[in-house]
């Protein structure tokens, strides 16, 4: 019978990726794909959807932003808690097989998934234009890890601290403009992803993105995640989805469902 | 012909979403209905929006799950359109799931919910894990259990299921009793316990609350002993509900006694397919058995 228990390991690593964020190493073969989610248990503190940002050699690894009581319990783990977790669950974003150049457009800690889906592109061959935005450079996530994938790493900060001062969309709409991509990827604010599909729209490229949701189960039960007028989980159906299904959710963008079902404004 | 009757409404066939399973939305009672379901039924709604239990609130194991979801919802109010919503989009008929947890709130939410004119209103007065809130459900006492019933009818026209708990020693009397204020259908059972599931790495309790609700194959025995015990006391129609994956356990539950089966847990299993499956399967099991309707394979289990 199907099951999905938790599984509870030891950490096997701790890394700071910023002031605020953290990057957690777990000693398990997920076999995970970029896009999907674990639901992480601190057994005491609480659970939380998360979204899987590497693995590789048997190990995978989940990005965390202190924003919340829960990912601030996230912040004090050290190597050799236990922490446990199910999953991974969800779709997951799909390089296809004949493209050569695909763009990824990330903004704030939507750079995780993202950067797990840059790392397997370059392992595939593809030439990787890797869009990262941020309100300031100490927010800019994982350039390092994109740096040594071979990525083109464009950066571009609210404040100008970093790049050019502009939002990550006006830095992709440049780039269709002056070079051949096959598929973009995005991760981030609702908002800024709903420009990325519609500047890829225009330029007749397909796209995927994420799209999150409050989520209580993980695994199309509870209903808690579930987008007008689809009907559709996006623990299940979701959360990686192509542009054009997105634009025919009507909340794309728009509004988003809390832990009660009120919805509230995005 | 699968088609089957609860109170008066007609349902295309006997699969019936279960409450509180991708019951938020009217998006999304109206996308399982669309799959295939008979009936759906929305997610127990309150008079005012309540936050539920802190995650992990939904566990599975080896023959089931546990549950501690503690009713969250948006209130009456706000979930009005979401009932109207499916109400006019589903093409079959919507049952709205209200609870309380005082007498005169059960008709207070009945009043409020009615305005969405869903097609029946579901009484949930046996949810077993928010005991620390509500004290003992209502559905393990028939005297209030009775009062609950009274209450609610007096506050709609709409035809009224009662849910029953099967956390009692005995389920008929209870059944009688709402059946005798005037209720115009039972579903049963709510989720069994509370139990309780612990990982042994960590060394505690899975769910935050520690206890929750069992559902999902464990219990269906459970639930036909009961479906059977009511139909045994009563002349009402009901949902039998607990455990149902197949069409298999769909028709133990119509032979025992029920006019519909509810479908929860399945859903985890089989997918929001799983409504048009048993569905098909129901279909193979009469045509192997030679029955025409649902109504000629109701409690036959119970001949001589
Ligand atoms: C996650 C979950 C949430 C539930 N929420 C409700 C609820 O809000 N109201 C209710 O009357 N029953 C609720 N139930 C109980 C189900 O409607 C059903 O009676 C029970 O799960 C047994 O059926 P099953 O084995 O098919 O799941 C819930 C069950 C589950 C698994
Ligand atoms: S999180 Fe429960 S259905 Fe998606």
């Amino acid at each position: 019978m199907k099951n999905d228990e938790f599984i509870v390991v030891r950490l096997e690593g701790v890394h700071k990726e910023s002031e605020d964020t953290t990057t957690l190493t777990i000693p398990y073969d997920l076999n995970s794909k970029p896009g999907q989610f674990v639901m992480l248990w601190l057994p005491g503190k609480g659970e939380k959807p998360i979204s899987i940002s590497g693995e590789k050699d048997g190990k995978f690894q989940i990005t965390i932003c202190a924003i919340g009581s829960f990912s601030e319990a996230v912040s004090k783990l050290r190597k050799g808690d236990k922490i446990g977790f199910r999953g991974p669950f969800g779709t997951h974003y799909t390089i296809p097989k004949e493209s050569t150049s695909l763009a990824m457009v990330g903004g704030g800690y939507g750079s995780a998934p993202l950067a797990y889906l840059a790392e397997q592109a370059a392992l595939g061959g593809k030439k990787v234009y890797f869009i990262e935005g941020a309100r300031t450079k100490s927010r800019l996530l994982f350039s390092e890890r994109m740096k040594i994938s071979g990525a083109v790493l464009l950066t571009c900060t609210d404040d100008g601290s970093e790049g050019p001062k502009c939002y990550s969309p006006d830095v992709l709409k440049d780039l269709l403009e002056n070079h051949k991509i096959d598929k973009v990827f995005s991760c981030g604010p609702e908002i800024m992803m709903k420009r990325v599909v519609e500047i890829s729209q225009n330029a007749g490229i397909p796209s995927e993105i994420s799209m999150e949701r409050y989520m209580k189960c993980g695994i199309g039960v509870c209903g808690q995640c579930c987008v007008d007028e689809l009907g559709l989980c996006m623990c299940k159906e979701g959360p990686i989805i192509s542009g054009e299904l997105a634009l025919k959710i009507r909340e794309f963008g728009s509004y988003t469902r809390g832990s009660t079902g009120k919805k509230s404004e995005l | 012909m699968l088609s089957t009757e609860l109170a008066g409404i007609k349902l295309p066939n006997p699969t019936v979403l279960a409450s509180g399973i991708l019951g938020v939305t009217g998006s999304s009672l109206t996308r399982v209905s669309k799959a295939g379901a008979g009936a759906v039924t929305t997610k127990s709604i309150s008079l005012k929006e309540r936050k539920g239990h802190p995650t992990p609130v939904i566990a599975t194991y080896a023959h089931g799950m546990a549950n501690a979801v503690g009713l969250s919802n948006a209130g009456a109010e706000e979930t009005l359109l979401e009932i109207g919503y499916a109400v006019k989009n589903s093409p079959s008929p919507v049952i709205a799931s209200i609870f309380a947890s005082t007498i005169t709130e059960f008709g207070k939410v009945a009043e409020a919910v009615s305005k969405a004119k869903p097609h029946l209103i579901e009484v949930n007065i046996s949810c077993p894990n928010v005991d620390d809130e509500f004290g003992r459900p209502f559905a393990c006492d028939p005297g209030i259990a009775a009062v609950v019933t009274k209450k609610v009818k007096k506050s709609t026209s709409i035809p009224i299921l009662v849910k029953l708990s099967p956390n009692v020693p005995s389920i008929a009397p209870i059944a009688e009793a709402v059946a005798k204020e005037g209720a115009d259908g039972i579903t049963a059972i709510n989720t069994v316990g509370p139990g309780m599931l612990i990982n042994v790495e960590a060394a505690r309790p899975v769910l935050s609350n520690r206890v929750g609700g069992i559902s999902g194959p464990a219990i269906k025995p459970l639930a036909l002993k009961c479906i059977y015990d009511i139909y045994k006391s009563t002349k009402l129609p009901i949902i039998g509900t607990g455990g149902v994956t197949t069409g298999r356990d769909a028709v133990e539950m119509i032979m025992a006694g029920a006019s519909a089966t509810g479908i929860g847990t399945g859903v985890y299993y089989r997918g929001i397919e799983i409504f048009s499956k048993v569905s098909e399967e129901i279909q193979g099991l009469m045509d192997k058995e030679g029955y025409n309707s649902i109504e000629e394979m109701r409690g036959v289990a119970h001949e001589e």
